[in-house]
């Protein structure tokens, strides 16, 4: 055990500890506000408190990179996880600036409080090697998630969405503490590197096998893979759409992070196999299982929404099926895809979140049939919304289609001997084929669909606007040169100084 | 220079895009980018060239996967990049009278055209893969919006088409690329890659159905005839003229070059066929009679140039089948002859004749009198007919002889079934040029008189007459860049053991 001086943690800390700050700053401030100014000014004032905190934090990461690993592993900074925080916190402002405009509640100050408070929840999260530790930051994310999903307290659907998402993750927060427990009770430690020295041996370990199935579905939930995927459409259709973006983007990329990192370095020498025909017992084919199942069922049962929000979430299940795949072959170069992967499809479903909120306030629905012409009535929100769907599918040059190439090539590399893992790839290809379906029906509507009634261009506030066309012209020029995130990815954060 | 021809057409696209550009100027800045395309093509041309690979750019895209942006040039490459320029002036020309969303319509074809260019001048397989994806997409919208007959139906039969034929490919050349090292996508180090028998035995056919399927491969051809006849004339030019053609380019440049021991033997026999190379060929002359039948018997005349494009892209992959250098020839040459001939045809059909009728319907028109109120109509169609099913004198017999002569060493079965499909082309375009034109059934019923023939018709008529004439009559023009790119160490591997 190491003895770290108080001021030093503070100064490791102080990223965190700016995302809290700025918390209690909004919720001070717009306790100031709250009975002089209208909802519109304290939205605005709360955004920008909320956004110059996330980039404060991101200033001080990028500033002063640390290197440290404190109290045995119990918190960890590196040039790794100051990378996967820096990312978080984008997707957060972008979040935040989206809810500019939103009206949806009067708790405006609570609202974007608690939006930081699972933000630095999934900081934490990334940063630990203690699964005391992890379950901690993971119950302050998803609790934070849980109130999020519930702030539309006008709307049933959004009551009902944040109960199905509490009650499946309550029970879901269970399994993972038991599959926790039973790692502790097999190590006697709680740190991932020392449980991984302890439970090394070949023949599985029945417990061990226990602990695998738990702990896969105790994280299948967070990152929504089937079979514990039912939480998933009601909540991005009843949650107000910044949460459900959050829920979707952030969220997801913290959960694939953390998942990754407590399989590989905890159950290291129990992966087993999933070669075709050659499955052996281990993690490996519970996760590839999972992953199968989530590419197969998301993208089939995708094609008969009429909702493009339960859509989008099916599309989710999808794609968090084919992020498993970097499970699946854990190597060096797929942790790299997987966060290529997930961070630029975390980027593109903030768009199409954005895009959808503004569609649900201007035409009152967000039914496949409310997006009829809308090509003809927000031209540019059409663009972007059309770069984000072919994103999603798999398209080039957009970043969508090198992440899924990167991840699949990265998945074949994977084997020992030529492609082990073919057959998860296969289905991969496959399926996001099908995908392409249910994401040009979409763009049908946009842009070929005639609008039913009037068909007067929609008001698109130009804060949206502007973060929206940013989204996309991201995801292009990530698409167009993923050398800029990849080298970002393999130098020191330095790199940008 | 030539790399130009992919950014011109984007930039064209990228400005249509633009809110301040007026409607009116769409289809001249569409014009003008097919143009500067076209001329930078003709310069390249000018240039002395042996048609050997040439590299236009060199650039190192993604250094940690091996990914380069590498454009070259061959001399297959420059014959259907020209090819590509000169339908792309056409088809602007053939759609002068666009009205609807104009500015979309020229954004999303330049898109098309830059895709397309794209691939041709791709020598990374990555590139090559990205280029041909991008020509998908806006096929779709150009049926989906601007089309006729069952136009949303088609356009997704064809996108869904393309895509599962982009997926088959994209599964082997992952494949290809993880066992060859994953170090590189570049297509002249993969071509002298020995890639293991067994894997090739089941990427060749993979990737060749998928790039097939693009280029009308029997019996997945059924999106080309719903497609052309959905989409509006210059599309419908595009898809027959180049797009296809982007599939056929696959299968020589991807599959055959990758995977040459594919095409060995099995090693036992099933129905007589012993090889994939025995299996496509089959398909291939299966097309060439199924899709001349096919066009036989339709009622629209549309219908009939949709088959016939089946059936012509039939002789194509014959050609590459004979895996000799005159049929390999004659298969480039008749991508470059169909293209032309096929989008001729379309614009016949659907710009002067439909889009003044509004009917495509052979009895209907048989009641017109087309060929005295369209003499220039029917002047195009009858040179276009002959020149397809292979008049000599026009590019398409100087193709489909030399694919005859490779076939006949080859398989002389196969090349029976193509002659009769040969003479099935004359019974069919012969019906369809009678009905549609030169039939005196029924009274002269020309209560209003049709719109003349416009200039910018004219011209784009011309240009593609010309363009099969010149060929036709002076093949060397061609056969001088081919004939060496077909020598080139890019072909080793299917020169040993199976060039004869």
């Amino acid at each position: 055990m190491s003895t770290v001086s108080y001021t030093a943690l503070l100064h490791l800390l102080l990223p965190e500890v700016i995302v809290i700050a700025a918390a209690l700053v909004v919720l001070a401030a717009d306790l100031l506000i709250s009975r002089t100014a209208p909802t519109r000014v304290r939205f605005i004032t709360a955004a920008i408190i909320s956004a110059i905190g996330c980039i404060g934090a991101v200033t001080e990461i990028v500033r002063s990179p640390q290197q440290a690993n404190v109290f045995n592993g119990t918190f960890v900074v590196s040039s790794e996880t100051s990378l996967v925080q820096i990312a978080l916190l984008i997707l957060t402002v972008l979040v935040v600036i989206l809810s500019i405009e939103s009206s949806f509640t009067s708790h405006v100050g609570e609202y974007f409080a608690v939006t930081l408070f699972a933000t630095t929840g999934m900081m934490l999260l990334v940063s630990s090697e203690n699964i005391l530790l992890i379950f901690l930051s993971l119950e302050l994310l998803s609790l934070s998630l849980y109130v999020l999903a519930a702030f539309n307290k006008r709307s049933s659907h959004s009551a009902e969405a944040a109960l199905k998402y509490f009650l499946f993750g309550g029970m879901s927060a269970a399994f993972l503490l038991f599959g926790l427990s039973l790692l502790y009770g097999l190590s006697n430690s709680t740190n991932l590197l020392q449980i991984a020295h302890a439970i090394k041996s070949p023949p599985l370990d029945p417990l061990l096998a226990v602990a695998i199935v738990m702990i896969v579905l105790g994280l299948g939930f967070k990152v929504a893979a089937v079979p514990f995927h039912f939480w998933a459409p009601d909540v991005y259709e009843g949650a107000p759409a910044n949460s459900a973006a959050l829920i979707a983007s952030g969220a997801k990329v913290a959960g694939f992070v953390i998942f990754y990192q407590l399989m590989i370095t905890a159950f290291a020498g129990a992966e087993g196999s999933a070669d075709w025909k050659n499955f052996t017992p281990g993690w490996v084919p519970v996760v590839a299982i999972v992953a199968a199942l989530s590419m197969v069922l998301g993208n089939l049962v995708a094609i008969t929404q009429t909702s493009v929000r339960r859509l989008l979430a099916y599309s989710a299940i999808a794609h968090a099926g084919y992020t498993l795949l970097a499970l699946v072959s854990h190597t060096e170069q797929s942790f790299v895809a997987l966060l290529y992967y997930a961070i630029t499809y975390a980027l593109t479903l903030i768009g199409a979140f954005g895009v959808v909120s503004i569609v649900e306030e201007q035409v009152g629905g967000e039914k496949l049939s409310d997006f009829a012409g809308l090509s003809s009535r927000a031209p540019v929100l059409s663009i972007c919304m059309l770069i984000f769907m072919l994103s999603l599918g798999g398209i080039p040059p957009l970043a969508g289609f090198f992440g899924k190439f990167f991840l699949f090539a990265s998945t074949l590399s994977a084997g020992q001997h030529s492609p082990d893992l073919l057959w998860l790839v296969v289905l991969a290809i496959a399926m996001s084929t099908v995908s392409l379906y249910y994401y040009m029906q979409v763009l049908k509507r946009i842009y070929i669909v005639k609008p039913s009634s009037e068909a007067d261009p929609i008001h698109v506030p130009i804060v949206s606007q502007l973060a929206l066309c940013a989204i996309a012209l991201s995801i292009l020029l990530l698409g167009c040169a993923p050398n800029l995130f990849l080298v970002w990815l393999h130098q020191p954060i330095l790199f940008w100084l | 220079m030539l790399a130009w021809t992919i950014y011109i057409s984007f930039l064209g696209a990228l400005a249509l895009m633009l809110p301040k550009v007026p409607a009116r100027a769409a289809r001249g800045i569409a014009l003008l980018a097919a143009i500067t395309g076209f001329a930078i093509t003709v310069s390249a041309f000018l240039r002395p060239a042996n048609g050997v690979m040439t590299t236009i750019l060199h650039r190192s895209w993604v250094p940690s996967l091996g990914i380069e942006y590498y454009l070259a040039a061959d001399g297959i490459s420059l014959v259907l990049v020209l090819l590509t320029g000169i339908v792309a002036i056409a088809g602007v020309l053939f759609s002068w009278n666009i009205e609807q969303r104009s500015k979309e319509f020229f954004a999303l074809y330049l898109a098309l055209i830059g895709g397309v260019y794209g691939v041709f001048l791709s020598a990374d397989l990555f590139l090559l893969f990205v280029f041909y994806e991008i020509a998908i997409i806006p096929k779709y919208f150009l049926i989906a919006i601007w089309g006729s007959t069952q136009r949303e139906y088609a356009a997704m039969k064809l996108v869904l088409y393309s895509l599962v034929g982009s997926a088959m490919v994209l599964i082997v050349l992952i494949a290809a690329y993880v066992i060859a090292g994953a170090k590189t996508m570049n297509l002249l180090t993969l071509s002298q890659f020995r890639f293991p028998l067994h894997f090739q035995m089941w990427a060749f056919p993979l990737m060749f159905v998928g790039f097939g399927i693009l280029a009308g491969l029997w019996p997945f051809h059924t999106w080309a005839p719903t497609g052309h006849v959905a989409a509006p004339t210059a599309a419908s030019m595009l898809l027959a003229g180049v797009v296809m053609k982007l599939g056929a380019y696959g299968c020589l440049r991807v599959a055959m070059v990758l995977f040459p021991h594919g095409l060995d033997p099995w090693g036992f026999t099933v129905l007589g066929l012993a090889s994939w190379r025995d299996l496509f060929s089959l398909l291939a002359v299966i097309g060439i009679v199924y899709g001349a039948l096919v066009a036989l018997v339709q009622q629209d005349f549309k219908f009939v140039v949709g088959y016939s494009s089946v059936s012509h892209m039939g002789f194509v992959l014959l050609g590459l089948m004979t895996l000799s250098r005159i049929g390999l020839t004659g298969a480039v040459l008749q991508m470059f002859s169909h293209g032309v001939l096929a989008a001729l045809l379309f614009a016949v059909v659907g710009r002067m004749v439909y889009d003044r009728t509004h009917t495509r319907d052979l009895t209907a028109l048989s009641r017109m009198h087309l060929s005295k109120a369209l003499p220039f109509a029917a002047v195009t169609f009858v040179l276009a007919a002959i020149a397809s099913i292979g008049m000599p004198g026009f590019s398409g017999f100087v193709a489909e002889l030399q694919i005859l002569i490779g076939a006949w060493s080859a398989f002389p079965i196969y090349v029976v079934g193509a002659g009769i499909g040969i003479v099935i082309s004359v019974a069919y375009a012969w019906r369809a040029m009678q009905k549609a034109f030169f039939s005196d059934a029924g009274p002269e019923s020309t209560t209003t008189p049709l719109a003349r023939i416009s200039m910018p018709e004219r011209l784009g008529a011309a240009m593609l007459i010309i363009a099969s004439l010149t060929v036709g009559l002076y093949p060397q023009l061609l056969l001088n860049l081919v004939i060496p790119a077909l020598n080139s160490p890019l072909f080793d591997g299917l020169r040993k053991g199976h060039w004869q």
